[in-house]
């Protein structure tokens, strides 16, 4: 290329740095934002303007219809009749006449109504066992009542003698006890297997009988509410809230599992995962229901809800397992390989640096799985539990409520919606706090 | 090469090498699949000795340095770390992990932990130091490696410079015998090479025994004692660092440092 210029102009130097200015007034503020937002050409004000109709074409149909809503009526052609008397022959108006007359129904199935305080109160200390866990800044004593919150909240639902909780909260007391003595004298493996085993002998030989025996001696206890009384929006969240907790470990431990070197679990961990997730989970319902007493010995009742809730579990963590192993998979080869060079053993590279990140990663996935599961709790209902779908169709069946539909869904939906919405809320909550600590 | 352009002052009272052996390799070789990465590697390490491995990219010299810490498992031949020999027994790893450090290009700090606690994570969990203990010693470390105004910043928030050293740092409060460095400074602004070089000298003159991969010519001219030049997975030549450079023996080398050297 030719050298056209002089010297002169390529030469400069700066002498002063130049200070930062405000941006012109026409690029900030309230009018600047809907014009780009909502007007900013021809195509997005007119798709503004028909966005804008139809919302009000929905709301001025819905609200009406809630706004009359009928809360005050024994059944509904008394509803029918009210409405005629107030509005008119053939104006919409809700009959929400129905949740007053029936919602302890829909929240707690035919649990005995004297005892509703018993599900009131685990519900109340659910939260205050969760809190700790869900909150960081919660004082870390509170975990203490989050490690025995699950024999109390039994306890309370099921009722029957204290003893039986507690002695099955004493198994988990020996295999503390097998880790905390044994590891000296038998070295660790060996008092981690002690830890397994003897519990589950203890469980399956003893326990039963030590709370028999206990209870004669000394009968302490709640009057017994049987499962098959458990039900509506009650027996949607124990369900579910079971199956969310009990999942997520599970699924931890099948994402590690599929990603091991060792080919027996990493075969396993397949074939678990991809069996759970390749059948609906309807099927496995069933399976529960009615297949599981052909595997079963002969006069065993293993309860119902149990085995809904075992299910439920299965199926939660294989979706589970598949999200972590997409977090597991996001993670950078060089964490894993500090972590190794440092001399951390797995299990502690697992607990220390790998999952803290990859579960951070995976956690929109993880709550989208959960919020799967508390809705499909409903399912529950093909296989003859009372879930608040299920009751709304005996509700229905009833001659005073026949042929009323939208006001019951509307409830259920909105009781669901507040649950699902909060676990959407705190997992965004979660992803900005972790944002902001690590960067 | 931009970072020594000038003479640096080196105290070279501490950098003795001693005849005790730190590191032998006898014989490794290393497949990837069906390529043979690593052939018949023979490399005697002993205590003070500060070697700079150098060879084009694909000669297999990160590969040898992470087999001594195996991060890269080797299939034939051996390799002693310290006395302890590596096999796939888990006991012998963890213990040649423990006592070898080592930094990454890529400096593989663990982004959801602060500064302090990536120093105090290994002593914490793998010494079994207790925790107030471990945090002053790591105060010491990040103090030599002059960043103890950043311990409670997370990872992301230094720049590369910083995280590198921080990474010697976290190496460091293991109390190492043994540091590898693989590239430590290939993904660096250069501004920033000559803070993180300055930091390995001070290890070298402390008498670190110390193996680099790096491509900082300068380095191994006044730092090195050894100069080991790589290619095609073997080891093509080694010599102290004025011969090396100054009188090159094979073809290979020449035309390696002839590309490197060249501007």
């Amino acid at each position: 290329m030719a050298d056209t210029h002089s010297e002169a102009d390529l030469a400069f130097v700066r002498e002063t740095m130049l200070a930062q200015k405000e941006p012109p007034i026409t690029e900030t503020g309230a009018l600047k934002w809907m014009r780009q937002n909502l007007f900013s050409g021809w195509v997005n004000a007119i798709l503004t303007v028909l966005a804008l109709a139809a919302i009000y074409w929905i709301l001025s149909h819905i609200l009406p219809w809630i706004f009359r809503g009928i809360w005050d009526a024994g059944s509904l052609n008394e509803c029918r009749e009210i409405r005629n008397a107030t509005y008119g022959e053939g104006v919409d108006a809700a009959c929400f006449a129905v949740i007053s007359d029936r919602w302890q129904q829909l929240l707690f199935g035919f649990y005995p109504r004297e005892l509703y305080w018993r599900p009131i109160l685990a519900f109340v200390l659910f939260f205050v066992a969760v809190a700790p866990v869900l909150f960081d800044k919660l004082p870390r004593k509170m975990l203490w009542f989050t490690a025995i919150s699950p024999f109390i909240l039994f306890f309370l639902l099921w009722g029957g003698t204290i003893w039986g909780p507690l002695s099955v909260a004493f198994g988990f007391v020996i295999a503390w006890a097998c880790i905390r003595f044994l590891s000296g004298p038998v070295g660790t493996l060996g008092a981690t297997l002690a830890a397994f085993i003897l519990p589950i002998l203890y469980w399956l030989f003893l326990a039963g009988l030590l709370a028999r025996e206990l209870g004669n001696i000394a009968p302490i206890g709640l009057e017994p509410v049987d499962s098959k009384d458990f039900g509506g929006f009650m027996l949607s969240f124990v369900i579910g809230v079971t199956g969310i907790i009990l999942s997520l470990p599970l699924g931890i431990l099948l994402a590690l599992g599929r990603q091991s070197d060792l080919f027996l679990i990493n075969k396993m961990s397949v074939g678990f995962i991809e069996l759970i997730r390749g059948v609906p989970l309807i099927v496995w319902l069933f399976t529960a229901s009615l297949l599981l007493n052909y595997f079963l010995p002969p006069g065993t009742n293993f309860d119902i809800m149990l085995r809904v809730i075992i299910m439920v579990t299965l199926f939660s963590a294989a979706y589970i397992a598949e999200v972590v192993r997409g977090g597991l998979a996001a993670l950078p080869k060089g964490q894993y390989e500090a972590a190794d060079a440092l001399g951390l053993d797995y299990w502690q590279s697992m607990q220390l640096i790998v999952l803290p990140q990859a579960l951070k990663i995976s956690i929109p996935g993880i709550v989208s799985t959960f919020i799967g599961l508390f809705k499909d709790t409903t399912l529950v209902v093909f296989i003859g539990l009372l879930d608040p779908i299920g009751l709304s169709n005996s509700i229905r069946a009833t001659t005073d409520w026949n042929g009323i539909y939208w006001e019951l869904f509307v409830f259920i939906g909105v009781l669901f919606w507040i649950f699902c919405f909060s676990m959407s809320r705190y997992s965004m909550y979660l992803e900005r706090k972790l944002t902001r600590e690590h960067r | 090469m931009t970072a020594f352009d000038t003479e640096l002052e080196i105290d070279r009272s501490q950098m003795k090498v001693t005849d005790e052996v730190a590191v032998q390799i006898v014989k490794m070789n290393k497949w990837f699949g069906t390529f043979h990465v690593l052939r018949d590697i023979d490399l005697t390490v002993y205590r003070g000795e500060r070697i700079v491995i150098a060879g084009p990219s694909g000669s297999g010299k990160s590969t040898l340095i992470r087999c001594i810490n195996r991060l890269e498992e080797h299939q034939s031949g051996k390799i002693v770390v310290d006395g302890t020999e590596l096999s796939s027994d888990l006991k012998n790893i963890d213990k040649v992990r423990s006592e070898v450090g080592m930094c990454f290009q890529h400096f593989n700090l663990f982004p959801h932990l602060t500064i302090l606690e990536n120093c105090t994570l290994a002593p914490i969990w793998v010494r079994k130091t207790p925790k107030k203990e471990a945090e002053e010693t790591a105060m010491h470390f990040l103090e030599k490696v002059k960043i103890p105004e950043q311990a409670d910043k997370y990872p992301g928030q230094l720049s590369g410079g910083q995280q590198q050293r921080v990474a010697i740092a976290r190496s460091l409060c293991m109390r190492p015998r043994i540091m590898l460095f693989d590239e430590p400074t290939s993904a660096l602004d250069p501004e920033m090479i000559k803070e993180v070089l300055d930091t390995m000298i001070e290890l070298a003159q402390e008498g670190m025994t110390m193996l680099c991969v790096t491509h900082e010519m300068g380095f191994a001219r006044q730092v090195a004692n050894r100069v080991i030049f790589m290619d095609q997975g073997q080891i093509v030549e080694q010599n102290e660092p004025e011969e090396f450079f100054n009188n090159p023996k094979s073809d290979r080398t020449k035309l390696f440092l002839s590309q490197i050297l060249g501007h």
